[in-house]
């Protein structure tokens, strides 16, 4: 059976998903012909050298890294200093800290689509130099502002995702 | 910086950006922007042509792997030197800065520099994901991987600096002062994209020209607070490219050449979360008490665009840039982030970037915006409409910004775009501008006018 001529480029799209290709009757007055081409992969992901960070998650703790030379301190671990180059070393961050800046998406990328609207948070903790990306539950956008006080909450079914970990108003 | 030649724009030419291009993939939109800058220059032949750097983003969007191989193919260009360049949201602007190395180390006289990409290939929120994935797999994407959410955050904290801290400095409540500083500058925002979309509706290449008012802008959808949807660039499909000549033989192929007679490059870590607080790279005509109490960069300004800036300039022996450019087209992906690089190229100190849209400098003097504007036309930022108004097919961005401002030096918006409206009265240097994901990395040009 020949593919379906349509003349709206939306209709072409919605019709590639059915049966796997369509004509454009483009404007322009030509014909393209429009398939559907998928694509699926499984990735094996390895944390390597942030491996013990993700691990910690799942037991309800929170690691940042401080460098062994300068003492910079990471509130996102890294395993060497962006400074001086040294490798760092694992502490336990507080699980308190303050919202440095934050926003509220209402759309978003595909892969979280269905959870929107969802806060965003980048986390500042006491004494830390650099800060932590997370979500922000439990509180109207309303309520957010800057240097409130915000506490970590651990997912009780670890996925061994950042995700494993989000904040919550103190 | 060592000896080098000096290194000429010759010709130009942009694929109009549309959000499907079902009748050209990206090889003949290449071919289509290559033809029209070849015709500019009749006495170019492609025999003359020493090789190419050609740009795109994503594999993801082309879906193709050395798609960059395949438009030196379909050009005609084999078996000459050739390489894809990949630097995210950069990527154009980086493609020019290699196109220029290739011939200011005399590896070339004539370079072609291509760029180009294919959005309309997934949906937008598949979109979205592919360029999120622009971000740290292990600590960021899985948060909720969106862009615009990485630049609502970076404005957030730049409102709080510069807007909470002065204009709403008397206010106690501190959630109503943050408040209030959001939304004043959401209506700056709107501003900006006012000027973008008006701008733009004199420019035949723009993908969403447009009158619009400040209040249609603030009555629009929200997408990430204080970002709303026309605030925000859209993805694109489209091709840009720009044909590079030596000082040597510059002049066998137009009598109307552009210098490009400064560049510029600087990065930042990947993660917002590892940005430093330190002080901030000043330029000659700052000081460090302007920003006493002033964390650098942290998530609030662009470090990769100052640096950027800051080589720039001196190898274009530029000493004050808002006196000695007469305009710029910089990468505003984000109405924000058009604002916060004012103040990273030293247009205006840190902070003062939202008085700078009020009193009307980056607007341009003989369009009409519905509003008044004190101090109207200083220095026109995104004549063309930029980013927000034209699109962004990544690759091929920052050449198309490159093209604009190309003939904006010639002396030939007319020509080009049908009418001269847009035409700056005796440009003589402009600066072009192309950014990476959340500022990881900027680079910088400066072009100069050689025509009398």
């Amino acid at each position: 059976m020949k593919p379906k001529k349509l003349e709206k480029f939306r209709e072409v799209m919605e019709e590639i998903k059915k049966s796997g290709a369509a004509i454009y009757k483009n404007p322009k007055g030509t014909e393209d012909l429009v398939i559907l081409s998928p694509y699926h992969i499984n990735y094996v992901h390895s944390y390597a050298q942030d491996s013990k960070f993700f691990l910690a998650l799942a037991e309800g703790k929170l690691l940042g890294s401080r460098c062994k030379k300068c003492g910079m301190k990471y509130g996102t671990p890294r395993s060497h200093c962006m400074k001086c180059g040294s490798e760092t070393e694992w502490f336990n961050l507080p699980l308190v800290g303050k919202v440095h800046s934050w926003t509220t998406c209402y759309f978003g990328s595909e892969e979280f689509l269905k959870e929107v609207p969802f806060n965003l948070v980048l986390v500042e903790f006491e004494g830390v130099d650099t800060l932590f990306l997370s979500r922000l539950v439990g509180i109207d956008k309303e309520d957010i502002f800057i240097g409130m006080k915000i506490k970590a909450e651990f997912k009780k079914d670890p996925k061994y995702l950042v995700s494993d970990v989000c904040f919550k108003p103190v | 910086m060592g000896k080098q030649r000096k290194v000429y724009i010759i010709s130009s030419g942009v694929t109009k950006f549309a959000k499907a291009h079902p009748d050209m993939d990206f090889r003949l939109m290449v071919k289509k922007a290559f033809d029209y800058a070849m015709k500019d220059v009749p006495n170019l032949q492609l025999k003359d042509i020493n090789g190419s750097r050609i740009s795109y983003f994503s594999d993801h969007f082309a879906r193709q792997l050395k798609a960059a191989s395949m438009v030196q193919d379909f050009l005609g260009l084999n078996p000459k030197d050739s390489r894809r360049i990949e630097w995210g949201g950069a990527t154009g602007g980086q493609a020019i800065q290699a196109g220029w190395e290739t011939i200011a180390s005399g590896r070339m006289d004539v370079c072609l520099v291509a760029g180009f990409e294919t959005m309309s290939r997934v949906e937008t929120w598949k979109g979205n994901e592919f360029i999120a994935l622009a971000s740290d797999t292990n600590f960021d994407y899985p948060v909720g991987g969106f862009y615009t959410g990485y630049y609502a955050l970076m404005v957030q904290r730049h409102i709080y600096e510069y807007l909470r801290k002065t204009r709403f400095a008397n206010i106690k409540d501190e959630k109503k002062a943050q408040l209030l500083a959001t939304k004043e500058a959401i209506r700056i925002m709107a501003m900006v994209s006012v000027k973008n979309h008006i701008n733009a509706s004199h420019n035949p290449y723009a993908q969403y020209p447009g009158k619009t008012t400040v209040d249609e802008v603030l009555k629009s959808e929200m997408i990430s607070y204080p970002l709303n949807r026309p605030c925000i660039c859209t993805m694109s499909d489209g091709a840009a490219v720009m044909m590079l000549a030596s000082e040597d033989v510059v002049f066998d192929y137009t009598d109307n050449p552009v210098l490009i007679s400064g560049v510029g490059c600087g990065t930042d870590t990947m993660r917002l979360a590892d940005r430093p607080h330190e002080k901030v790279p000043l330029f000659k005509w700052e000081n460090e008490k302007d920003y006493n109490n002033l964390k650098y960069p942290g998530v609030h300004s662009f470090r990769a665009g100052r640096a950027a800036a800051l080589e720039a300039y001196k190898h274009a022996n530029i000493k004050k840039p808002i006196k000695e450019l007469s305009f710029i087209e910089l990468h505003d992906a984000y109405a924000s982030s058009e604002i916060q690089t004012y103040e990273d190229l030293g247009l205006c100190k840190y902070g003062e970037g939202y008085g700078f849209v009020e009193k009307g400098h980056p607007f341009l003097k003989n369009v009409d915006y519905g509003f008044k504007l004190p101090a109207k036309g200083t220095i026109p930022v995104n004549p063309s409409g930029g980013l927000i108004a034209c699109g962004h097919p990544v690759g091929a961005t920052g050449i198309m910004q490159g093209a604009f401002a190309f003939w904006q030096l010639q002396n030939s918006i007319k020509k080009h775009f049908g009418n001269d409206k847009l035409q700056i009265e005796k440009a003589k240097r402009g600066l072009i501008h192309s950014h990476a994901g959340t500022g990881s990395a900027v680079t910088v040009s400066i072009l100069e006018s050689v025509k009398k």
